[in-house]
This record gives C-alpha cells, structure tokens and sequence, in this order.
C-alpha cells in the first residue's frame, strides 16, 4: 500500500471518491455549526464590551450636559479611583491629562464607526503590563478630549481560545474523514484486487477457482456469489460439452466404422449388381439411424445448455398430451396394448411444445417397445396422464407414462436416464438409447425432474414439471 | 419445371442437379449468392432450391431480395442450420419451406413439388375428389362411392392434406409437420401405421386402391397407378 502505483490506483477507486465527496460534506456542515458556535460565545462578549462602554458614554454624556467640564472632570476622576475594565482619559486642548487612567492619549486613528482598538500600559503590583483596550474618543467644545474604553485583554485571550478550539475541531474532523476515507476504500481495494486475481486465474483456464466471498454478505458478497454461481453454470455446461463429445465419439464412432467395413468389404468381393443395391440400401439405413443419434445428441445438449428457452409459451399439458397419444395410438393397438389417456384440459406450463412431445413420444415410444406384459393376467394398458401437482396447485403438473411391462429394477433406475444406456434385455430392440435420456434433459429445460417408479407391475415414468421453470 | 438451384458446395449441387434433371425437369445452377441474385432476377423459374449459407452474399439475403423486387418463385431453404428458430428465419426471410441437411432425394423432390402445386392453386375448394373418393370440407363428409366413410379427426385431417396433393408423392416427415406440427423424428413409424388405418378405411373394400406406399419416399393419393 505504500507505491505510488497503489495510491494512485486508491485515490481513482469509487469508495475513496466517496469518502472524499462525504468528508466535504461533513466539513461544510462542522464549519457551519462552528461558525455558530463562535457567534454565540466570542461574538457575544464583544457585544457586551461595546454596549458596557455605550452605557457609560451615555452617563457621562448626562453629567457634562447639566453640569458642563468640570461636573464630567469630575466624574471621571471619581470613577477612575475603581475603575474596574474601564478607562478613562480627558486632556486639554494642550493634551495635558486632566482625569482618567490613562498616561497619554493612545496614537491610533478611530475607525469609520467612531471605535478603535489600541494598547496601554497598565500599572500592576510588579510594574507594568502590555493590554489590549477598545475604545472611543470624542473632541468637546474648547478642544478638550474625552476617552471611555474598555481593557479587552481578557476578552481577547478567550476569543482566541475559542478560535482555536474550532480550528482544531474542524482540523481533526477533516484528518478522521480523511483516514477513515482511506483505510475504508483501502479495505475495498485489497477486496476488489482479491477478485480481480481469481478471475485472472480463472480467465487462465483454471474453472474450478472461485472468487473469495468475505462472509459479510454486503454488495461484494452478493456479487462474488453471484459470478460464482455463473461459474457454475459454466463449468457445468463445459463438463456437459465434454460429455457430449465423448459420448459422441463413443456411440458414433463404432456405427461409423461398422458402415465402412461393410462398405470395404463389399468392394473386396466380386459382388452382383442386385448385392451393391442391398448394401448400399443398408447404408442408407444406417445412415440415417446415425441421423438419428446425432440429431438426439444435438437436441439434449440444446435443451441442457437452456438456449432453448428463447422459444418457451404457454403449452397446454393436457392438449399436448392428448395429440402425442393419438400419434401413438395406433402403433399401441398393433402391439396389442391399449392407450388410455387421463389428461384435463386448461392445465398450463411455461414450456416448449415441441420438446415436451417428443419427451412424452419418447415415453411412449418406450412403453410400445419395453411394456408387454410379463404374465397374462396382467391388463394389457399404457396410461398415460396429467394432473395438477398434488404439493399444490401453483407447483406445476405431473405428467406421467405408465406400463405394465417387466419394469426397471430398482437399482438401475437412476442409471438409465444416463445417455446410451440400454438395458440387458433390450439390447436387441431398436432404438439409440438416447429417449429416456432426451426426456431428462426436456424436464431439466423447463425446470422439473423425471422420476421412475414402481407401477406394480410395469414401470411409471413422472414428469414433475413447474409452471415456469424461468 | 425450371429450377434454380443456389448452392455452393459443388458436389451437393451436382447431386441435386442430377436428381432433378433425372426427375424431368430443366436446371439453372448458381455457385454463389451474387449469381444466384441475378439469374433469379433476370430469368423466371418455377422454383428456387437456396442454400442458406453461401459467398459472396447469404441466402437469406438473397431471398429478402428478389422478394423486395416482387419475385413470388416459391423458395425452398436448404441448410445445415436446423434449428427451429432457423427455420423461423428462413420463413420470414420470404422463404416457402425449409429442409435440413442432410436429406433424403426424395424428401427434397416431393417438397419442391408441393411447391409448385401451391403457387398455382386452383380456386379454393371445399369439396374434393379423387377417383371415387370425395371429401366434403365444410361438412366434414367423405363418401366413397356414394357410401359414407366415418374417420375420427385426425384421420379427416391425414386424408385432407393427401386429397390437397393428389397425385404428388408426400413424405413422412411432411406430414408429421402438417398433420400432426411435430418437426421431430418420432423413433417408431407411427405415421405408417396411421396410414394404414386410414387405407383399410377409404380403400379396404373396394376394387382400385387409392392411397399408395411409393417406396423410399413416402406416399401418394392417386386414382390411376
């Protein structure tokens, strides 16, 4: 903190401008109550002097008006026995002194107001003292001279008591400002700098870094937790990218591969022209199966990077239920099972249409695929439904797909909403292993969850979707 | 038909341009943006096939453009790009109909058929006919025959867009987006399925089938095989 680098970055940073700009304010307002403070106290006892010595002019005025020179001589010489603060002096037009305390006339020219100030030498126990006096003068007829004033010495010496109490009050409270200013934006500088070195650290590749939070939960907090939490996201979005390109590469490099063996060893052999139609037909095919797989691939990503959200209205649950049902209907009775739908209509969530039907297309798709009954006895049904949340009605819906097949062991439910996993016993059943996985992603799009439970017998897939998952 | 086909990628364009001339109809093909802009502006197609991204000057534009002068050519966006809000852009951009890449020969040939029905569409019907099948709009009636077929919903609607392309091939992926407004893949074939449910409907009992399966594209309403 001591370079001169440091200081000049403190003076730029905005708590210290602050500081600056309250500590003028602060300052303004102490002088002005100072400035109060001294007109009520110095200002006061120089009042009372000038009206002390008014007084006395005005008696002393009284007495040579009935009784002429000598009567106000006479007066003066009487009232200079005990004097007090006062002083006196009258000469005559030969400036001798007639009366009074005072040695000579003082050499000072009065002001416009008729008052001067001046010193005298006043005679104590041990010699003489220098004293400051304020006085006024008058010229009488014949030339005579008359002096009242008043020994200020005292006065004075409070006065500058005074003055130096408000300078040194108004002096401190700038310094305190002034330090309490520094240490304050120093504090938030050396926080600021804190952040400023993780997010260096950080925009250097290192994403698991956090910025420092102080635990004091004010703006810098607030704004740490937040950035933190955008790394979060960030970092969570990158291992997902991640994810995708391995899973990509795993699940699209061995179809690839399979399709140029054939391919290689179709050319090797001598083939008839109705052999390369087959082989090329069967490339197409698995062509577009790997189409397929990219496309779903794509689509998760999409929906978990939430870019999709962009394209969100209101959806009608129960209407949309009602048209993938119908699209699967028949395939359903083909596979001998029956469709049954529970779904009101009016049931509404901020969603995305598209992506919640081919969430629930996948679910049923799933269901015709893996949900034929085990044992006879079993109804031969698919539900599917919709229902208002039962944690309460603001909470969003339920949306559910329900088989009476074999069901998922309770171990690996989880599992299976992992990409690309399929099952032991549907390894042979077409199908990328991707939908159980794309509809995980749709409910995490729109803020919800996918469980898996037990339909006793056959497995039930919930979607648990919000209102707005905004 | 006269066709012009905007695509820079020579080898995608040379495939194009081969199907179609094998399908009959007359090619003019266009390497980059600039081109394409003139030859759409300076001749009159039936149809234009535009890639998305080209040089020199992208399709979207290019489209926007001829579309300011008044060129009303049916545009089919072709694109790499298959996003929905992509294909939000390219139907605002001026364009008719947007197919992602890659595709299938017969998707893009059915579509740029469509196309060409739509632009020249007879006045606007509310009862058609195909063959002894006839469709009623308003009322909601079909009649083979003379006899009354009774279809649920959304069978009215499968057969309705069918009788609207009579004798053009219609794809799958065509009617899941028209019929059912799914832009998705469904893994199984339900559409399959629904068409044969609506065939053993409108075709099972009578002598001349109707609805045909064309292999490797999709399906065609026609009275004559």
């Amino acid at each position: 903190m001591t370079n001169p680098q440091t200081i000049s970055s403190l003076l730029k940073t905005s708590t210290f401008r602050l500081a600056v700009i309250y500590l003028a304010l602060f300052a303004a307002s102490a002088i002005t109550l100072l400035a109060y403070v001294y007109w009520n106290t110095a200002g006061f006892l120089a009042r009372q002097t000038d009206e002390a010595v008014e007084v006395e002019i005005a008696g002393l005025a009284e007495q040579y008006r009935q009784g002429g020179l000598p009567l106000l001589a006479h007066t003066v010489i009487q009232r200079s026995r005990d004097p007090g603060q006062s002083l006196y002096l009258v000469l005559d037009p030969a400036g001798r002194v007639l009366a009074g305390t005072l040695d000579a006339r003082p050499q000072v020219e009065p002001g416009p107001d008729g008052w001067f100030d001046f010193t005298y030498n006043r005679k104590t126990l041990d010699g003489t003292e220098v004293k400051a006096a304020r006085a006024r003068a008058f010229f009488l007829q014949e030339g005579f001279y008359l002096l009242v004033g008043r020994d200020v010495q005292e006065r004075r010496e409070i006065e500058n008591l005074i003055t130096n109490a408000l300078i040194w009050a108004i002096a401190l409270t700038v310094a305190l400002g002034l330090v309490g200013g520094l240490f304050m934006s120093r504090n938030m500088l050396a926080r600021v700098d804190d952040i400023n070195r993780s997010s260096r650290d950080i925009m250097e590749g290192d994403l698991s870094q956090r910025l420092p939070i102080a635990g004091t939960g004010d703006e810098l907090d607030q704004l740490g937790r937040n950035l933190n939490a955008m790394l979060d996201q960030i970092e969570a979005l990158m291992t997902g990218m991640r994810q995708v390109t391995d899973n990509i590469a795993h699940d699209l490099r061995s179809p690839l591969n399979r399709l140029r063996n054939r391919l290689e060893v179709t050319l090797m052999q001598d083939a008839t022209p109705a052999d390369y139609k087959h082989v090329l037909e069967k490339t197409i095919s698995e062509a577009d199966n790997l189409l397929g797989t990219f496309n779903a691939l794509l689509m998760i990503a999409r929906a978990e990077a939430g870019s999709l959200r962009e394209s969100m209205t209101w959806v009608d649950v129960g209407a949309m239920l009602h048209d993938a049902a119908e699209l699967y209907e028949p395939v359903a009775e083909e596979s001998g099972l029956a469709l049954t739908i529970d779904a009101p209509e009016g049931l509404k969530i901020w969603g995305n249409r598209e992506l919640l039907s081919q969430a629930v297309a996948n679910l049923l798709d799933n269901a015709v695929k893996h949900g034929q009954p085990q044992s006879g006895d079993a109804e031969r049904v698919i539900s599917v439904s919709a229902e208002p949340n039962p944690a309460g009605p603001s909470r969003g819906v339920v949306l559910s797909v329900a088989d009476r097949g074999p069901g998922i062991p309770e171990a690996e439910r989880h599992h299976v909403l992992d990409r690309f996993v399929r099952l032991e016993m549907s390894r042979n059943t077409p199908g990328s292993g991707l939908g159980l996985s794309l509809v995980a992603a749709v409910a995490r799009l729109h803020g919800g969850t996918v469980e898996l439970r037990d339909n006793c017998p056959g497995l039930k897939v919930a979607l648990i979707l919000p209102v707005s998952g905004r | 038909m006269r066709i012009l086909v905007i695509e820079d990628d020579l080898e995608a364009a040379a495939y194009v341009v081969k199907g179609l001339r094998e399908s009959g109809h007359i090619i003019d093909h266009a390497a980059d943006g600039e081109e394409g802009l003139t030859l759409a502006l300076s001749s009159s197609f039936d149809v234009m096939v535009v890639d998305r991204m080209l040089p020199k000057r992208d399709g979207l534009s290019v489209v926007e453009t001829i579309r300011e002068e008044g060129v009303r050519t049916p545009v089919l966006f072709l694109s790499a790009l298959g996003e929905v809000d992509d294909r939000i852009k390219g139907l605002k951009a001026g364009g008719d109909d947007y197919l992602t890449k890659p595709y299938a020969f017969a998707e893009l040939l059915a579509r740029i058929e469509v196309l060409v029905r739509r632009a020249n569409p007879d006045q606007v019907r509310t009862r058609l006919q195909v063959g002894g099948l006839e469709i009623d709009l308003l009322a909601r009636k079909v009649l083979r025959d003379g006899q009354e077929i009774d279809l649920q919903p959304r069978e009215f609607r499968l057969l309705e867009y069918l009788m609207k392309h009579a004798g053009q091939v219609v794809t799958r992926t065509m009617l899941l987006e028209n019929v059912w407004e799914y832009h998705f893949d469904p893994q199984t074939n339900v559409i399959d399925v629904h068409i044969s449910r609506l065939r053993a409907k409108i075709d099972k009992n009578f002598e001349q089938p109707l609805l045909h399966t064309v292999r490797g594209a999709g399906y065609s309403l026609r009275a004559t095989d």
